[in-house]
């Protein structure tokens, strides 16, 4: 049986994998390719009225790390750059070719209804399983009052939405740009326009580097360079933070949601999953190493499916949900702290400085009776800030170990030192509820 | 070796290449990133001239090469000849924290290499820049790790120098004594080039000690005498028969070796013995297998514990088919006008102390390398206090007549290393500074 088999939005899929609407999904060839490597489908390459747009030489910029590893792209390429009968001819044949996978249309449109209604149903009839509405496009399709342009409106995101809903019975998911300040109202525009899911995020705007000799951003056409849309995995936590807002709102938390942002791995599809995902949209990564990745990525979702115990994903889909919440609902009283595994420590001292510099003094460093250095916490000072264990170069050789302080949950709203509070208690109370010695 | 079985010119030549092949720039990177950019780092502890090398392999992750190599240079102005000599494995490399998770430590002589290669190679100008002329003259004698280190400091720091160097060119044992599959295409020489470039060192040549030259004129020509002279006299077996053909210090072939370009032009025994247990027995001994000798035996007198040369360099003969042999000591030389074999007796502990058994063996041999330690000229050294049979010394490099410092080999702590040479000279134009000149100690 297969255990990834799921549902997004109504669309059964072969497993939460698609590509994503980007160069890898803009033509016959790299979809196909694309299914044969075991992707569960895919969003097509953002279609648009003729005639096509025309596209830069010199299109992705990339941030890397200092390994060579690449962290995150930024492209300023645009919508398909092929006639729209080329691509809907090329959609109805691998409809054909490969009726157990996922095709989605991507749109974006001109701000007039007509054409809004008029390509959705020509992308429609092409087969496809559902709509996606290109409205997060960040530069270039901006400039023609198109994608971001259209995102970062509410009342156009749920014009357009309801444009097409209003024309073709497939579902229609409403792509968000995160270069917003509150993705929740574009979330809710989407949702009174009648969408049947969100799909977030799409890039963020950016600047990869800038050239120090041609003194331009990059990619740089003919000298000069203009912001792109970054992805990869740098914008994960960025997607992460967008999609649980969007899932524990009441006003949104019925829209299905197609994750997108940085998703390499399994391990990082099970974590939007968890967050209330109800499937994922890959591109980078894809980019980066080719379609093969989606093997691991199937193997290694469901080894986690089975040591957890899951027989599906909708087992522990949105399970992370509830334990995201606002910072005032967070317990003031609890305590970690840090603690260093001697026999793992390889005395290199980043913990030490680290918070020596910049936290609180709390890790001492000594020289020891065989010439090696000793770490330790000084558990006064240590705050739980997490800091050393995350510049430890060894795996787990920090961990943090929560103390029980014997203090009961309380929050900052609650909390006798709010001076917002509105129920004052005793000083004697608050020494007690607190466990700070004022000595 | 060519496929044919028969050892060509090129198999020579070949042979004596770069032991370690230089990093590539992604090979560079790739070794960076293993280091973790230590806090308060035991490599710098570990290394005698206290270079930076967390802050030099961040700057090759940044790509900040050339400040790599200033940060190296900047300690250690022969960062170049250590980065290829250095018995890495028993200093920076020993303390490496890489150690404990990855079992193995950063290649730091490597990537010290790729970052000093980087500024030679470039050709750029010379990283430092001379203080103001202070007026103040300093004799160097010996234009070996210790003196040139020393002239280069002195000059840095403002005063003008004369070297005084007994053989036809500059870098000492860099020049003469390391093995050549150490220091391919000329390196001792470029980086001679290149220290010179800091401007205010003339070198001048063929100046012996105690011949065409002495200790008391200089005193009295120059405002302070740095003393960097190493150790000329090799130790002898003490046997009978020594001086038959075949016989020879290994200094002297490492040497000969060192100054001839084509090396299938020297001549080798077919079965050579090399005595001593020291880095230069087995830089000998793996040469002259390189050179095409049929049978290298090493012997020494004690075991594998007692030999001062690294477990890497004992590890290194082997693996070029060097026979160790241990627990042997030389009794006698035999042979008519050329020697023809060598016989030890061997030897054992006993009580603490080594005793031979009375055991004896014989080895055939055409040519026989002795490597076992060198000591220092003293009479060429007027009245100076010598110790141990080294220059004596304060803890500011000052020997015992005023205005004579020294350091490298041929003082008391002198312990046959390059980088404690470097270091020495570096400290020694520091101290004749403050205590000469008043200039204060500050590190550079």
């Amino acid at each position: 049986m297969n255990k990834l088999a799921c549902n997004i939005a109504g669309i059964d899929s072969i497993n939460p994998f698609w590509l994503a609407s980007a160069p890898p999904t803009d033509k016959y060839i790299n979809v196909v390719r694309a299914f044969e490597a075991g992707w569960g489908g895919v969003v097509w390459k953002t279609l648009g009225i003729d005639p096509p747009v025309i596209n830069m030489s010199s299109r992705y910029g990339v941030h890397h790390d200092r390994s060579r590893n690449v962290i995150g792209i930024n492209n300023i390429e645009l919508i398909t750059d092929r006639p729209l009968e080329t691509n809907l001819r090329e959609i109805e044949q691998i409809r054909k070719e490969w009726p157990d996978r996922v095709i989605i249309g991507s749109m974006m449109a001109p701000l007039d209804e007509n054409t809004w209604k008029e390509l959705a149903i020509k992308i429609a009839n092409s087969g496809v399983h559902g709509i996606e509405l290109n409205l997060g496009c960040p530069h270039g399709m901006c400039e023609r009052g198109m994608g971001s342009a259209i995102g970062q409106v509410p009342e156009l995101v749920e014009q357009t939405t309801r444009w097409v809903k209003e024309v073709v019975d497939i579902p229609v998911f409403t792509k968000l740009t995160p270069n917003i300040t509150d993705i929740l109202v574009a979330a809710e525009a989407a949702k009174r326009g009648g969408a049947d899911a969100v799909s977030l995020i799409n890039t963020v705007n950016s600047i990869a580097t800038v050239d120090l000799d041609l003194m331009a951003p990059t990619p740089t056409v003919d000298g000069k360079g203009t912001h792109g849309g970054y992805c990869g995995s740098a914008v994960k936590p960025i997607a992460l933070h967008m999609v649980g807002e969007i899932a524990r709102n009441p006003e949104t938390r019925n829209l299905q949601i197609s994750a997108i942002g940085g998703i390499e791995t399994w391990r990082d599809a099970a974590e939007f999953i968890a967050l209330g995902a109800s499937g994922v949209q890959v591109c980078t990564a894809a980019m980066l190493y080719g379609f093969r990745i989606v093997d691991d990525m199937i193997a290694g979702l469901e080894n986690f499916l089975d040591e957890k115990g899951y027989a599906s994903l909708s087992a522990f889909q949105g399970k992370a949900i509830p334990n995201v919440v606002n910072w005032n609902e967070l317990n003031i009283n609890f305590d970690t702290k840090a603690f260093i595994n001697k026999d793992s420590c390889i005395e290199c001292g980043r913990c030490h400085i680290a918070c020596e510099d910049t936290s609180h003094q709390a890790i001492t460093m000594q020289q020891n009776a065989s010439g090696g250095r000793d770490f330790v916490v000084v558990d006064d000072e240590c705050v739980g800030c997490n800091l050393c264990k995350h510049v430890c170069p060894v795996p787990e050789c920090i961990e943090m170990r929560p103390v029980d302080n014997g203090l009961p949950v309380l929050t900052w709203p609650e909390h006798p030192k709010n001076p917002l509070r509105v129920d004052i208690v005793s000083p004697e109370n608050t020494l007690a509820e607190t466990g700070e010695n004022h000595e | 070796m060519s496929t044919t079985g028969k050892v060509t010119i090129d198999d020579i030549n070949a042979g004596f290449g770069d032991l370690h092949k230089p990093y590539n720039k992604s090979q560079a990177l790739l070794e960076a990133s293993r280091c973790t950019y230590c806090f308060d780092a035991p490599c710098i502890k570990a290394c005698p001239t206290g270079i930076d090398i967390p802050t030099f392999i961040h700057q090759i992750r940044t790509q900040n090469v050339k400040g790599a190599a200033k940060t190296i240079l900047s300690e250690n102005i022969m960062g170049g000849t250590c980065a290829r000599a250095c018995p890495t494995e028993v200093l920076c490399e020993r303390a490496c924290v890489r150690h404990h998770d990855q079992g193995k430590p950063v290649e730091i002589g490597l990537l010290q290499r790729f970052a000093v290669d980087h500024l030679l190679d470039s050709s750029e100008e010379h990283p430092f820049v001379r203080a103001s002329d202070t007026g103040k003259n300093i004799a160097v004698v010996g234009a070996g790790p210790a003196g040139l280190s020393c002239a280069h400091r002195a000059a840095l720091l403002g005063h003008k120098i004369t070297v005084f160097e007994a053989k036809p060119k500059p870098g000492g044992l860099n020049e003469y004594g390391l093995a050549a599959y150490k220091m391919v295409d000329d390196f001792a020489q470029k980086e001679v080039d290149f220290l010179l470039g800091i401007g205010g060192i003339e070198i001048i040549y063929e100046q012996y000690l105690g011949q065409n030259l002495s200790l008391e004129k200089l005193r009295s020509e120059f405002d302070a005498v740095f003393l960097g002279i190493g150790l000329g006299l090799c130790n002898q077996l003490g046997l009978e028969s020594e001086n038959l053909s075949g016989v020879y210090d290994a200094i002297d072939f490492i040497e000969q070796l060192r100054q001839t370009n084509d090396k299938s032009t020297l001549s080798v025994g077919q079965n050579v013995v090399v005595i001593g247990g020291g880095n230069t027995a087995i830089d000998a001994a793996i040469q002259a297998k390189r050179l095409g000798a049929k049978n290298v035996t090493l012997a020494y007198r004690r075991g594998e514990d007692n030999m001062t040369a690294t477990d890497w360099e004992i590890d290194l003969a082997r693996k070029n088919g060097v026979d160790v042999r241990l627990w042997l000591s030389p009794i006698e030389l035999s042979g008519e006008a050329h020697v023809s074999s060598i016989t030890f007796e061997q030897t054992t502990i006993e009580a603490g102390r080594l005793i031979g058994t009375g055991i004896h063996e014989k080895i055939e041999t055409d040519m026989v390398l002795k490597a076992v330690g060198q000591k220092l000229n003293a009479s060429v050294l007027s009245d100076i206090v010598i110790e141990g049979g080294k220059i004596k010394i304060n803890d500011k490099y000052q020997t015992s007549i005023p205005g004579v410092y020294a350091g490298g080999d041929c003082i008391d702590t002198g312990e046959d290393l390059t980088v404690q040479s470097v270091e020495d000279g570096k400290r020694a134009a520091h101290a004749m500074g403050h205590t000469l000149f008043g200039i204060e100690f500050k590190e550079v």
